[in-house]
């Protein structure tokens, strides 16, 4: 589906569907340099339970147009803008890393509007070294390298995709060197400057989930101690063996987990 | 901080795509050697008939152990997925029957393994696919062929019979600039000796049953997607594109991105025309690439061997083979597969037919059989078999004399090879004395 926001072009996956008002509504929001293609699976899941499924493109992403918008607030804002084109009163938000620190964000500042929040691969602070951000404001190549190789857990360097035939860790690579010059270091900086994850989730009064990867080496489940003592409450799932690609490397018990919250 | 590296090429070749079986802990890819697969439950069936979990349903669908394979060959070429089919030749079916329909066109190298020419000149016209045949050598050929239904260009990387080296580059680039991809069969090369996509390629087929699995115990074949190719912005390309009935409207450029093209050819070919793999055929494969640098780097260095025995004898008045002085494509060779030109090559007899009948008639190490890319040496005798309906005026169009002699070298120790040629060509010096 193609919308209109602040005056720039939008795409968001919807499984085909028209969004229904009488259906709760879900919103997905990919991580730095990615995609909607990031949650194919787990919309078209939960298209099929019943909800109103929106998988964004964040603008600059994929099919979405627009300048990449340059900091987690600034995104919330925007993300707020879509339900509202949409007409959507109230979403659940499931979001991925940099989409993570948007959910949380979205559910700190607009409490009416959100009734769950999904944090998939998440932590605040998120710190990204110099040498990402170095890399990806080169559009260096390799910062995508960079961020393939350590978001996949060490075991799923070489694959093991549960997913026939996909070679996860190049369609991982394929879909950084797809993103537009320049979008990866707005995503990657957004998520370093964005300090105040922290205050914000104390704030947060709706239904929590954080889905962690055991085995992530860029969020690592140990750097999450304060954003769960902040947030009242969180369900807390770690999936063992993941990475912090959790939507490649364990796409069913990520599914299986989401089922908690929506 | 510098970017860590990516495991090589020797490493993905072990362990790309397997994880020690999680039922058993088994550290060897075990046989999945079931049609099907239990659902736990109605609803988990519903998530994987309706691509939202994953998992398997059916083997002509996908399985276990053509998975690792899947995953491996991929990993291996740098691609986003593969698919493993029953045939090198089911493989580039797949791909052309994915890509397009009745109306299109297909730009190809004249220089085809019999098969591939086969089902581009005789079968795919009846259901309404024609192809243009070029010289593999002119990249300005492939472009002044394009017509506005072309939806392939397709090439091998090593032409049959006469090892025409493929400039991926440079036919890559007539392709992209026609909004088509580049097909490369790179069966005799394997991703030991060349990374096509590396070079603009955008789609690799195998038959698996040659140098990948090299013990000529197994039929098999790959189709490797690169994930690089821009269906989208082509706009040629309504399968991957536009809403597909057959799986409620799905639109497989918007749903998987990079990997439309390999996801479009399971949901669909693999499915519908049901040419899989058997998850045997997968294991034999797998154990095939395990060693597939030592094994490729022994074919090429005794086929410098044979090459350079064969160069000095009286018999032999042409060696065809990329590396050596006068092969046309010698300077694209020494750029484009600098670890070597694979190891089946021809070469040229005197005494035309009757010599070469001699020649395969004597010799005892090399196998006498239609196949190439075994741990074994082979050989065959074009004019007296796979092409013994041509006479000479059609063999010389196709690049083959009556004398000429197809080597496919194997791991033997070189000494015995040449020993058995030593052999065949004292056969083939009587019969020509006798002509």
């Amino acid at each position: 589906m193609h919308i209109e926001v602040d005056g720039h072009g939008v795409y968001c996956y919807t499984n085909s569907r028209a969004i229904d008002a009488s259906k709760p509504s879900i919103v997905f929001i990919h991580g730095s340099g990615m995609d909607h293609t990031v949650w194919t699976l787990a919309s078209r899941h939960f298209a099929r339970h019943g909800n109103n499924v929106v998988s964004v493109d964040l603008p600059g992403h994929g099919r979405s147009d627009g300048p990449p918008l340059t900091s987690i607030e600034a995104m919330a804002a925007w993300v707020i803008a879509v339900i509202d084109t949409l007409t959507i009163d109230q979403v659940a938000l499931v979001g991925h890393s940099l989409g993570s620190l948007v959910a949380l964000e979205c559910a700190a500042t607009q409490p009416h509007r959100i009734r769950a929040i999904a944090l998939v691969g998440t932590t605040s602070p998120m710190p990204v070294s110099d040498a990402i951000l170095d890399a990806a404001e080169a559009d260096d190549h390799a910062a995508f390298d960079m961020l393939t190789q350590w978001g996949f857990s060490k075991r799923h360097q070489f694959g093991g995709n549960r997913n026939s035939g996909i070679w996860m860790i190049g369609n991982t690579l394929r879909l950084y060197e797809r993103s537009k010059p320049g979008v990866l270091f707005h995503d990657m900086r957004a998520c370093n400057e964005y300090t105040a994850g922290v205050a914000q989730a104390a704030k947060v009064r709706c239904p929590t989930l954080l889905i962690l990867g055991a085995e992530d080496r860029l969020t690592p489940v140990r750097g999450t101690r304060a954003l769960q003592e902040a947030i009242p409450a969180p369900d807390v799932k770690v999936l063992p063996g993941a990475g912090h690609t959790i939507m490649v490397e364990a796409p069913n018990a990520m599914l299986d987990a989401l089922h908690s919250v929506l | 901080m510098a970017a860590p590296d990516y495991p090589g090429l020797d490493t993905l070749a072990l362990h790309a795509g397997s994880q020690p079986d999680p039922a058993t802990g088994a550290r060897a890819t075990p046989i999945y050697q079931s049609a099907s697969f239990c659902f736990p439950d109605s609803d988990y069936a519903a998530s994987l008939f309706n691509i939202e979990r994953a998992g398997h349903v059916y083997s002509r669908l996908s399985n276990p152990t053509n998975a690792v394979l899947e995953e491996r060959i991929a990993a291996l070429e740098g691609g986003v997925g593969a698919i493993a089919t029953a045939s090198g030749q089911a493989a580039l079916h797949l791909a052309i029957v994915t890509l397009m329909g009745a109306g299109s066109h297909i730009v190809a190298s004249a220089a085809l393994y019999g098969g591939s020419h086969n089902l581009l000149s005789y079968t795919l016209p009846r259901f309404g696919i024609d192809t243009t045949f070029v010289d593999p050598r002119d990249p300005q050929a492939f472009a002044n062929a394009i017509q506005d239904n072309t939806r392939l260009v397709f090439g091998e990387t090593l032409g049959n019979p006469s090892l025409d080296v493929l400039n991926i580059p440079a036919i890559a680039e007539v392709a992209h600039q026609a909004g088509l991809p580049l097909m490369v069969d790179s069966t005799t090369t394997t991703p030991y000796l060349i990374k096509p996509f590396e070079l603009g390629a955008d789609i690799i087929q195998h038959s698996a049953t040659k140098f990948l699995s090299g013990h000529g115990i197994v039929i098999g074949g790959l189709l490797v997607d690169s994930g690089q190719f821009d269906w989208d912005t082509s706009g040629k390309f309504p399968t991957l594109s536009e809403p597909y009935k057959g799986f409620h409207n799905l639109v497989f450029t918007e749903e998987f991105g990079p990997a439309a093209l390999i996801q479009r050819a399971r949901k669909e070919g693999l499915r519908d025309f049901g040419a899989c793999m058997s998850p045997t055929s997968a294991f034999h494969i797998l154990q095939g690439i395990e060693t597939l640098s030592v094994r490729m780097s022994r074919h090429v260095e005794n086929t410098r061997a044979i090459t350079a025995f064969l160069l000095e004898q009286d018999e032999v008045t042409r060696v065809g083979y990329p590396e050596l002085d006068g092969h046309p494509d010698q300077a694209l060779a020494a750029e484009l597969l600098p670890k070597g030109c694979g190891a089946v090559f021809s070469f040229d007899l005197k005494g035309g037919r009757e010599a070469g009948i001699a020649f395969v008639d004597a010799l005892s190490v090399f196998s006498h059989l239609a196949n190439i890319g075994d741990a074994k040496s082979l050989v065959i005798h074009p004019a007296s078999t796979t092409h013994h309906r041509m006479d000479a005026d059609a063999l010389a169009a196709g690049g083959i004399g009556e004398g000429t002699i197809r080597l496919s070298i194997g791991l033997e120790d070189p000494k015995d090879l040449i020993a058995d040629l030593k052999q065949g060509l004292r056969a083939a010096r009587k019969a020509a004395g006798n002509s």
